[in-house]
């Protein structure tokens, strides 16, 4: 296992200059997501409109896996419903576990993250922002 | 610096390969590696003389009894308190820091009491007193750090006062590396009325210490942090103190008589070593301290001081590289960070050349928040590191950290959080 093999180009340009950072005043879920260990520390929120994320954008401070995993992460669960995208990061847990599959075009830049299995104290960083985005989910609708 | 070849001494050196590299461990602040001649110990004592001690009576027992009370003189010795009956032994220097914050804490403050801290302090200083302030309404303040890294005894000054009961502080930071000037503390708190503990973790593992010198009335070691045995550590305090403070925990081994609905107590240190002590420990303990001693304190002391200021040295070429230590009264510790690879990533391009560091916070929170930063990697060397070691981190480290530069974009700046 090469430094290359976990530090992508994909994983190093989305760390650097992170899509859809910021946060949503109006998020239908949100919530904030913490690595005790070394401090990632991550708020997630989303907009859902009628059963589809419409805008995701995530916050905070943390490691170039843990910042790139949300940066990544963002970007494919917009205009999927929440099903999908639970089923996303199902999937996703399970190749940065290294769990043997074809992960196809349905995980996007996610895909250059399959490294991190080769690194196993930093799969709690690539799973960082997909946990804290389940976690949003479970704590239901912020109007409700 | 200490010129023998000391990684001969410690067997993981010749063991454990990292993806094919020798260790080169970096992380000595949170525990050190172990000599032959303190593994042999615990073999030895478990091999011929295990049995429970203060109670059998047979010659066995007695064996193990005098192990472990030699174990005690020991400890008294290294540190040169008077009598062995001022050492406590517990699991490490945080169950010595609560020992007193529940054992002294709880009886002698009260609402409006207060109880100083500094900027410094390891998490095993300042959660006890959050639970014990929590409990008798005692106030914390603290000492602040100036801009150098080293604590500004103006600040000590100005929050002592007729309320201060107790000052218990750092004797060197573990993220900082600062030695603090603990005598001068102790005196001032005295002055004031008030009781002085040192937390003696980074301190006795890597210099001479006099307790009596320093003039202080409770001091806490780790015995893993100066090549012994997790598990065990002490804490020293005088003996009058001792006497008049309540148990910590109840058991066996610390009672007098018991009764159905009471009982009194032993003798300190007993009173507060309930339950069937940490006997190998103990053995294994004293067995580093001789090791310790057969190098000489001021050797270590030197030579980590010699270590560390060559790393800083060495390190300041790295590009974007900041070093938190002390311009003077610096030790063996350097906490960095390089901007745009945050610390546990340093952590992992370290690890690929077999290189051990720790990232994060360190246990020191709002320590953190002072510095502005949400974590440093954090390098630590002991007496078995030398000059090829820091030339290892060096290279390994502008190697590493060239991966983040191809673009030469700026990364999202590390921003502390405040918000928890």
């Amino acid at each position: 296992m090469s430094l290359n093999d976990l530090f992508t180009e994909i994983i190093l340009d989305h760390y650097q200059h992170p899509h859809n950072h910021g946060l949503i005043p109006n998020a239908t879920y949100s919530s904030r997501g913490y690595n005790e260990s070394c401090g990632d520390d991550i708020q997630v929120s989303v907009i859902v409109r009628d059963g589809v994320i419409t805008d995701a954008k995530f916050s905070g401070a943390g490691c170039s896996i843990s910042q790139a995993s949300a940066s990544i992460m963002t970007d494919l669960v917009k205009g999927k419903t929440i099903e999908e995208a639970k089923r996303l990061a199902a999937r996703f847990y399970e190749m940065v576990k290294g769990t043997e599959n074809d992960y196809g075009e349905e995980m996007g830049d996610a895909i250059s993250m399959q490294g991190v299995s080769k690194f196993p104290v930093r799969v709690k960083c690539a799973t960082l922002g997909w946990h804290t985005l389940e976690e949003a989910f479970a704590k239901g609708d912020n109007k409700e | 610096m200490i010129q023998r070849d000391t990684k001969k001494d410690f067997p993981i050196f010749g063991k454990w390969k990292s993806k094919g590299k020798p260790l080169i461990y970096l992380d000595s602040a949170a525990t050190t590696q172990k000599p032959q001649e303190v593994i042999a110990a615990l073999d030895e004592y478990y091999e011929n003389y295990n049995a429970n001690v203060h109670r059998g009576a047979y010659e066995l027992s007695q064996i193990a009894t005098d192990m472990y009370e030699e174990a005690r003189a020991k400890v008294a010795s290294f540190i040169n308190s008077a009598r062995p009956e001022s050492i406590v032994f517990t699991r490490n220097a945080t169950e010595s820091l609560n020992l007193v914050a529940y054992a002294w804490g709880l009886n002698n403050l009260h609402e409006g009491d207060e109880v100083i801290l500094s900027d410094m302090e390891h998490h095993s200083n300042l959660v006890p007193w959050h639970i014990i302030s929590r409990h008798t309404g005692a106030v914390l303040k603290f000492i602040r750090m100036s801009s150098d890294y080293r604590l500004d005894l103006q600040s000590l000054k100005d929050n002592l006062g007729p309320k201060t009961k107790m000052v218990s502080v750092v004797h060197v930071s573990n993220v900082l590396g600062t030695i603090n000037p603990v005598k001068e503390i102790c005196r001032m708190a005295h002055e004031a009325g008030a009781l002085a503990m040192v937390d003696g973790a980074q301190s006795a593992p890597h210099m001479p210490v006099d307790v009596r010198d320093i003039g202080c009335d409770f001091y806490a070691l780790s015995g893993h942090k100066m090549c012994g045995p997790t598990g065990i550590g002490a804490l020293y305090a005088k003996h009058e103190l001792l006497e008049k403070m309540d148990p910590f925990l109840g058991g066996g081994e610390m009672i007098n008589e018991v009764f159905p609905t009471t009982s009194n107590y032993a003798r300190p240190p007993y009173k507060f070593e309930a339950g069937t002590p940490n006997i190998a420990g103990a053995v294994g303990l004293k067995a580093a301290i001789s090791y310790l001693e057969k190098i000489g304190m001021q050797n270590v002391e030197d030579h980590e001081i010699e270590l560390g200021d060559y790393a800083e040295k060495r390190l300041a070429d790295v590009d974007g590289i900041r070093i938190f230590r002390p311009e003077t009264t610096g030790t063996g510790v350097i906490s960095f960070t390089v901007e745009g690879v945050h610390p546990h990533d340093i952590s992992t391009i370290l690890d690929a050349e077999g290189i051990a560091i720790r990232a994060g916070h360190h246990c020191a929170q709002p320590l953190m928040r002072k510095l502005q930063v949400q974590s440093t990697a954090r390098a630590s060397f002991y007496l078995y590191n030398d000059k090829s070691d820091v030339e290892a981190l060096a290279a390994a480290l502008e190697k590493g950290i060239a991966i983040f530069r191809p673009k030469k974009k700026a990364a999202p700046e590390q921003t502390v959080r405040d918000a928890r």
